[in-house]
């Protein structure tokens, strides 16, 4: 029992950083394109740049948004593990 | 909070106060992922009284409103009724006389019950334990079911704009002949596709919302934790590192609370202006 026990917490532990490092990977690299291309168009336009940087902003919340969720599910799956509880029940 | 280990404050805190209408008692844990049969009352109750705030706040305001000079307070309500209704305006191009009001209350009530994760986290706690109960979580928007209560009202406000400006039978005949065409063979994926993207609104809506608050609690928790075991390296002794563990978890809670003021008012920017936007895609017909 303690074995599958343990088994369980260690894959856990392994999908939980998979899941907020791919999600961190992907979420890092759409925030520098977005980003780079803001900084091209304020330099190329100066007067569109308070224009741009709220939809920068904007951008940059849902482009955040599913590596948050992927942070909420791994972050469940650290405190409130289901799986355990499935093998206690 | 003596007594507790460092494994147990993190699910302590997570828990809601948990009242089961069914049984009529207070229910502690779930069974299953879905039970509606409890309410958390915490998420509840809190959401309601900031709801209640904003409403009395922007009547006060308006009651008193000046055509003159105005004073601070009229000042930054007509601030933020200006802010929003320019971002209404850039994406909407129809009578802003509902959009208005409810991207207003959105975005200001979505705020304001964000703000409630800048609370000292053992607080609520510390008071509902006073009271009897032991649990209370204050943010509710770390609470999946009121930003899902919000999304899905807002489902249900994009599916009757919708059907208001084509009308049942528009909205019918289109729902199985976009984007693909009229063939009735079409039909089907037409019709898949398009219960997936209305599908796909509201729970992206929920889970962005959610997401990011849940994340930025637990942050919090597992700051207020690094401080939590280094108090108990000072009552075991080591004043070095008691010192080192409540200054580091000050600075540390200040900065991660400063980048979260942001997400905060971010987070309810994005919610108003999603929002805002798939009611008025609702109302334009291909």
């Amino acid at each position: 029992m303690q074995q599958y026990i343990a088994l369980i917490q260690g894959y856990t532990a392994l999908g939980i950083g998979i899941i907020i490092g791919l999600g961190a990977i992907g979420a890092c690299i759409g925030i520098g394109i977005m980003g780079s291309k803001f900084l091209e168009s304020a330099a190329r336009q100066p007067e569109l740049m308070p224009r741009l940087q709220g939809s920068m902003f904007l951008l940059a919340g849902l482009i955040d948004a599913a590596f948050l969720i992927g942070v909420a599910i791994a972050m469940f799956f650290a405190f409130a593990n289901p799986l355990l509880a499935r093998l206690a029940g | 909070m003596a007594g507790t280990s460092s494994t147990e404050y993190i699910p302590h805190h997570l828990e809601h106060l948990r009242y089961d209408i069914v049984k009529g008692e207070w229910a502690h844990g779930t069974e299953g992922i879905v039970n509606f049969d409890l309410i958390n009352v915490d998420s509840l109750f809190m959401a309601t009284i900031i709801g209640v705030v904003f409403a009395t706040i922007f009547r006060v305001a308006a009651r008193k409103a000046t055509s003159g000079v105005p004073g601070k307070f009229q000042a930054f309500v007509e601030l933020v009724v200006e802010f929003i209704d320019d971002r209404v305006a850039e994406v909407f191009h129809g009578s802003r006389h509902f959009l208005g009001p409810l991207a207003l209350t959105i975005f200001c009530w979505v705020v304001l019950m964000n703000t409630m994760d800048l609370l000292p986290l053992d607080i609520p706690g510390m008071v509902a334990a006073a009271a009897g109960h032991g649990h209370w979580r204050a943010l509710p928007t770390a609470d999946i079911n009121t930003t899902f209560a919000m999304s899905l009202t807002v489902l249900i406000l994009i599916l009757f704009f919708s059907v208001k400006a084509k009308g049942l039978g528009g909205f019918g005949h289109e729902l199985i002949t976009a984007p693909f065409g009229k063939h009735p063979a079409l039909w089907i994926p037409n019709f898949a596709l398009n219960i997936v993207e209305l599908l796909a609104k509201p729970v992206s809506l929920a889970m962005r919302l959610f997401g990011n608050m849940y994340a930025g609690e637990l942050v919090f928790m597992l700051i207020a934790l690094l401080g939590f075991a280094w108090g108990g390296a000072l009552a075991a002794g080591s004043y070095g590192a008691g010192l080192a563990g409540a200054l580091g978890q000050i600075v540390l809670t200040a900065g991660w609370a400063i980048f979260h003021i942001l997400i905060i008012l971010l987070q309810g920017f994005i919610f108003m202006v999603l929002t805002v936007v798939y009611i008025s895609m609702s109302q334009e017909s291909h």
